[in-house]
């Protein structure tokens, strides 16, 4: 009996989280404007988005922004973590201390701080300054995964090829880059999702013209609630679930590798 | 060891470029803050006067608001989160991998569309004023959005599955014998779990409430979405100031305020509940 009731608990939990979501799926292909009732299957809305010029230009900038921030914050977050775990040097909890602060602080906070920064250097706002703000929330993330993967990294092998007389880039090419590569990859699929996934930060820092989906939803949704909403939503979902599913699959084809 | 050149050549980049793009704006914000200046980078003198112009009825009355509904929001994840948190570890190995992953899905889901979500229910012509009406239950539409239930329920659907998981986590870790030897020395129910089981998750419970809150207290999102003027919080005044308004000053005295706040709340839970379980735990 106990144990029936934790079930149906849980169950309620899952409908918390998930019904609102669905409700907006469905509605996506419902053929009515005004989204009351159930008036049949439809892809109009789907087709109404996908031929908006506005539409087409935030994918752009969100798929430049995504690939440009995660590439950037990739290369600095890694070599950040490989510095940290691998040497010991005065300062290095200081660092550490920012890189959770960075994590910590809101983000509405972070947002206004980037602005007045370009205001202040006059830099013009736009798909650059988009980029810079993304890799400075990116760091953080990708450091600590890749730092994860170093926790356990066996130091004795980079003594023994220093030994062996390779020099420092030959060991960081040949042992450090080989061991931590899940890592990266792992750090960089998350500074991805990050990217693609933010709005606040984009919203202060883009200017006009720069505009990504995030930002893009949250003008459509200051302007009420429209089928073709539901549809961005429900691709928005689509591909949530669809990077999620692949995470979870690399995930698990690594643990398999490993063991 | 010898090796400052390897040290700057990895950790230089990354944290050059924090400095640049995340302590030196903090620093811009916290000068504007206290200066007489208008804008950023502007000279001015030291002034107290943007957070005297906090101490006003009408900001006063949305820091209040902040405050609360942040708590209330933990409050009620951590009253949602724990039982789930419970009812997954008690499943059997294979589900609980399941039940988290269906759990930690939503959590991935960009924020604006969870809350729109919302707006689709709740609004005066959605779900559950269609039910209501219906089922005769409401014979006109209620006004459930842009009122703070509206956020509260918005931040606890957003913020819930940062409960969940690290609760989950130190339950995981427990030590199934301390329980089963509790029991056999006769604790049940309520008495064991407040004996044997919180004193070893509080852990979890304390970074859970630490991300919901600080999550929930700088929310602009919801509040933006789901409270409209009436369910304005922290975040939504400062983008009001710095994008409507104007009055950067102020803006920059609201975000030093924030960020004041989060890390009292970090220093809050982590000391105070912390201690307080520790004892209760002897």
């Amino acid at each position: 009996m106990k144990r029936q009731w934790r079930l149906a608990g849980l169950v309620g939990v899952f409908l918390f989280a998930y019904l609102p979501i669905l409700v907006v799926v469905a509605y996506s292909f419902n053929d009515s404007r005004f989204a009351l009732t159930w008036n049949g299957f439809t892809l109009r809305w789907y087709r109404v988005l996908l031929q908006s010029p506005e539409f087409l230009a935030a994918l752009e900038n969100t798929a430049i922004v995504g690939l440009t921030s995660t590439l950037i914050a990739t290369v600095l977050g890694t070599l950040l973590a490989v510095g940290l775990y691998l040497y010991r040097f005065a300062g290095s909890s200081i660092v550490r201390a920012l890189l959770y602060v960075t994590v910590i602080l809101p983000d509405i906070v972070m947002a206004v701080g980037l602005l007045m920064f370009y205001v202040a250097v006059q830099f013009t706002l736009g798909r650059n300054s988009v980029i810079l703000a993304h890799v400075t929330f990116q760091i953080p993330f990708v450091a600590l995964v890749v730092g994860g993967r170093l926790q356990a990294f066996p130091r004795v092998l980079l003594e023994a090829a220093g030994d062996l007389g390779a020099g420092r880039i030959q060991r960081a090419r040949v042992i450090i880059l080989p061991l931590i590569l899940p890592g990266i990859i792992a750090g960089a699929a998350i500074a991805f999702t990050l990217s693609i996934d933010d709005f606040l930060i984009t919203y202060f820092t883009a200017g006009v013209g720069a505009s990504t989906i995030p930002v893009r939803i949250y003008s459509m949704l200051k302007r009420g609630v429209t089928p073709d909403v539901n549809a961005l939503a429900t691709l928005m979902l689509a591909t949530t679930f669809l990077l999620g599913w692949l995470g979870l699959k690399l995930s698990r084809v690594r643990e398999e590798k490993l063991a | 060891m010898k090796d400052w050149r390897a040290v700057a050549a990895t950790v230089g980049p990354a944290t050059g470029y924090l400095a640049v793009f995340l302590l030196l704006p903090f620093i811009i914000v916290l000068l504007l803050a206290f200066s007489s200046a208008e804008g950023p980078g502007e000279a001015g003198e030291f002034t107290l006067r943007h957070f005297r112009e906090i101490v006003d009825p009408v900001y006063l009355t949305v820091l209040w608001r902040s405050l609360r509904l942040a708590l209330l929001t933990t409050v009620l994840c951590l009253v949602i989160g724990y039982p789930a948190a419970w009812a997954i570890s008690n499943l059997e190995k294979s589900r609980q991998v399941l039940a988290l992953i269906i759990l930690v899905i939503p959590s991935w889901i960009n924020l604006l569309i969870k809350n729109y979500a919302w707006i689709v229910i709740l609004r005066r012509e959605g779900v559950v004023n269609v039910i209501l009406q219906g089922t005769g239950l409401s014979s006109e539409p209620l006004n459930l959005l842009f009122t703070e239930g509206a956020v509260l329920v918005g931040l606890v659907h957003s913020y819930l599955a940062f409960m969940v998981l690290p609760i989950y986590a130190a339950l995981e870790r427990i030590d199934r014998r301390l329980v089963e030897a509790g029991r056999d020395l006769g604790a049940k129910g309520w008495r064991l779990f407040r004996t044997v089981i919180l004193p070893q998750s509080l852990g979890g419970v304390i970074v859970g409430c630490v991300f919901v809150f600080v999550l929930a207290l700088g929310s602009f999102v919801t509040p933006d979405l789901l409270g409209g003027a009436r369910g304005m919080m922290i975040g939504n005044l400062i983008q009001n100031q710095l994008l409507q308004v104007r009055n950067w000053p102020f803006g920059a005295a609201l975000s030093v305020t924030l960020v004041a706040a989060v890390l009292a709340a970090v220093v809050v839970f982590v000391r105070v509940v912390g201690r307080a379980g520790g004892e209760r735990a002897l």
